[in-house]
């Protein structure tokens, strides 16, 4: 108490001696500074600053509880992390070269991006899905698009990320029977499929069934995975697309962890124990670029999750306090003005992301915001993973940042303005009835049109938008998606229905039908349709006839 | 003076759910002054084009970040004809390469915001653009 008071005091004297002379002569550039999302920003921080921090409380090491430095002892002194570039497009045998690519110049895991009319559960060949198929990524209809898209890939040794919400039960089906097919066993396959239905309701806006029904498929898929598939991540908790729809980082940081309590939550109604399943639950998040601020946020978020699973849900397992998670650069800082510039913007938010200490990283390519990134851009964004790793020296060390005094204030800001969220919605009751409510999703909009209006009034700046302006054409080639690829995937699709056994594809529909009617587990019927060449509308049309189909209220 | 408000639907077609710049747009819009209807997400050309018939829309505003927009857009201009609403102004934005704008424009978009476009000038235009409907007809 005695060594607080003197650094206040000198403090003071120095606010009223060096900086009032500095001040005097050099006034600084605004009143008040802020980070990205609005937090005050201060002039310095010293130990004064650090109020409640405790070294073992607040801190701790590497490797243990509350794990704000990290859920490994050695962080990448032992290996570096995950370079997993997230890629998929056009057609199974388009992806399919692709991931032959990205494997051969040095990528350790595959991540999938799958089309809009496979995210929201419609056939190629459906009247909704025109014009898309193939565009925002790879078109599966059945099991034998998958066995193409999995064609010669090591399936026992590289981990295959799937980003699907609302079918992800069918796709996890569909890798399970195309890997069986192809020889690996169930114990043989590791991988990640997003399952995070909450935030799709939040942000994402892929659905299909109202959120309650969506949350007993993702129990019998945690019951499933838990059971059948030891090296499988069921969920990843994404607060990726929370942000990218406009959230602050605490909206991002406890909306993720909110929605994490759900699951949490659920699968414990569904007969689990916390410990059987929590230690494969994973996290996804965003990298903006307010260097500090990202920083600040992946160590809130190990805290609070830490505390979260040991005091609220009485895990026992220290895995299961763990969070670990997958980062992206943000796609929507990317600017389509001097595309270049977004080469220096992901660095930048790569940088975070490691020294923030996540686990997988993907780095956008410059070109993104005019279609998918071309194999050049590509290249590009791979080898900035690289020069951080093993040229610029921030992985010899573990959390290089922690006990900076800024840094260590910033945590402390992130979790509490997180915990507050958090309390709101628990008074919700809970975040499917928030969601219900449209809570978040009015949460969103407001921070995302106040972000707005202030690049409007050019209170905050992008480069090459709102400031530094040039006049310029588009000049970087970009990827296109040939229209005969929806044309041949349509024909596809067709010839699978008129091929296989109609009746076994049938019987296989009604079995699911009577098994989601009487609320039984619904995944090892999902897996028999797939077996059996049922496609992926026809199953999510059992799924709609007994749940329901949703339609979000529209909220401005 | 017209002294009917003008009336805009901001939709969102096919299936993205990138609803951010719909929802920014949709509320700057009405901050200055025009009725705005915003539809919600994965609507399809007729749903939209039913819409603006129906709601004696002025102009349709259209956001689409899938890349669909060549084959929706033109279709939604498609049945804006059929349906007898030819003088409804249909302007659009998203993620829309260079080549495609001129091509939607020659189909019949009015204009089309890319990335970056500030509000205030996706505002301005529709001020100077956008005329109620009836006033032309008389």
């Amino acid at each position: 108490m005695e060594k607080l008071w003197q650094l206040r005091q000198e403090r003071q004297r120095w606010e009223a001696t060096t900086l009032k002379e500095a001040l005097a002569r050099q006034p600084e550039r605004a009143d008040q500074f802020s980070t990205l999302s609005d937090l005050p920003v201060n002039r310095i921080y010293g130990p004064e600053d650090l109020r409640g921090f405790d070294l073992e409380r607040s801190l701790g090491r590497p490797g243990e509880y509350p794990f704000t430095r990290g859920i490994h002892p050695t962080r990448y002194r032992g290996r570096p992390w995950t370079m997993r570039q997230f890629a998929g497009f056009g057609s199974a045998q388009d992806s399919n070269r692709r991931f032959h690519y990205l494997l051969e110049h040095g990528q350790t895991g595959l991540s999938v991006a799958f089309d809009m009319p496979t995210l929201m559960g419609y056939d190629s060949d459906h009247p909704r899905a025109l014009g898309e198929v193939g565009r925002e990524g790879v078109a599966i209809d059945s099991v034998q698009d998958m066995e193409i898209l999995l064609r010669d890939l090591p399936l026992d040794r590289v981990t295959t990320s799937m980003t699907i919400n609302a079918p992800a039960n069918i796709l996890l089906a569909m890798y399970v029977g195309a890997a069986e097919n192809m020889g690996f066993t169930r114990a043989q396959i590791g991988g990640t499929t997003q399952t995070d239905m909450l935030k799709e309701f939040i942000a994402q806006k892929e659905w299909i069934v109202p959120p309650r029904p969506s949350m007993k498929m993702i129990q019998d898929m945690l019951v499933f995975g838990t059971r059948e598939l030891p090296r499988w991540n069921v969920i990843s908790i994404s607060g990726y697309h929370i942000r990218e729809a406009g959230a602050t980082a605490v909206q991002e940081l406890a909306f993720t962890l909110a929605d994490g309590i759900a699951y949490v939550q659920a699968g414990i109604e569904a007969g689990l124990e916390v410990d059987e399943f929590a230690p494969r639950l994973s996290f996804f998040f965003d990298c903006h670029n307010d260097f500090f601020e990202e920083i600040a946020k992946f160590r809130a978020a190990r805290r609070l999750w830490a505390r979260i699973m040991r005091d609220r849900f009485k895990a026992k397992n220290p895995r299961s306090w763990w969070l670990r998670f997958h980062t992206q650069t943000a796609g929507v800082s990317l600017t389509a003005q001097q595309p270049l510039n977004n080469i220096v913007r992901v660095a930048i938010q790569a940088l975070a992301g490691v020294l923030g200490g996540t686990q997988s990283l993907h780095t956008n390519s410059m070109d993104e915001t005019y279609a998918l990134p071309t194999e050049d851009a590509v290249m590009v964004a791979l080898r900035t993973q690289q020069i951080i790793a093993h040229e610029s020296g921030v992985a010899d060390t573990v959390d290089p940042l922690g006990g900076a005094y800024f840094v260590e204030s910033m945590t402390t800001t992130m979790e509490e303005r997180a915990e507050a969220y958090i309390q709101k919605i628990d008074d919700l009751g809970g975040m499917v009835r928030a969601v219900e409510l449209g809570y978040p999703q009015r949460e969103i909009a407001e921070a995302s049109y106040h972000y707005q209006q202030q690049l409007e009034r050019k209170e905050k700046i992008i480069v090459g938008v709102n400031d530094f302006v040039v006049p310029e054409e588009q000049s970087i080639p970009i990827l296109r998606i040939d229209p005969e690829v929806e044309r041949r995937q349509i024909e596809r699709v067709r010839r699978v229905r008129a091929a296989r056994d109609e009746v076994r594809a049938r019987r296989a529909l009604d079995e699911l039908k009577r098994a989601a009617d009487s609320g039984e587990n619904t995944m090892d019927k999902v897996l028999e349709c797939v077996k059996a060449g049922s496609t992926m509308g026809e199953i999510c049309d059992v799924f709609r006839a007994v749940y329901g189909e949703y339609r979000e209220p529209a909220i401005i | 003076m017209a002294t009917s408000k003008i009336r805009i639907i901001v939709a969102k077609p096919g299936l993205d759910g990138h609803d951010r710049g719909a929802k920014v747009v949709a509320r700057a819009l009405r901050d200055a002054g025009f009725e705005v209807i915003y539809t919600g997400l994965h609507q399809t050309p007729e749903m939209i084009a039913t819409a603006a018939i129906q709601e004696d829309a002025d102009a349709i505003g259209l956001s689409i970040l899938s890349g669909a927009h060549m084959m929706l857009f033109r279709r939604i201009i498609e049945l804006l004809r059929e349906k007898g609403g030819d003088d409804i102004v249909v302007f659009g934005g998203g993620i829309i390469p260079e080549d495609d704008v001129s091509a939607l424009k020659a189909a019949g978009v009015s204009e089309i915001f890319t990335p970056g476009a500030s509000l205030e000038t996706i505002v301005r235009w529709v001020k100077e653009h956008v005329k109620p409907r009836g006033v032309k007809a008389q």
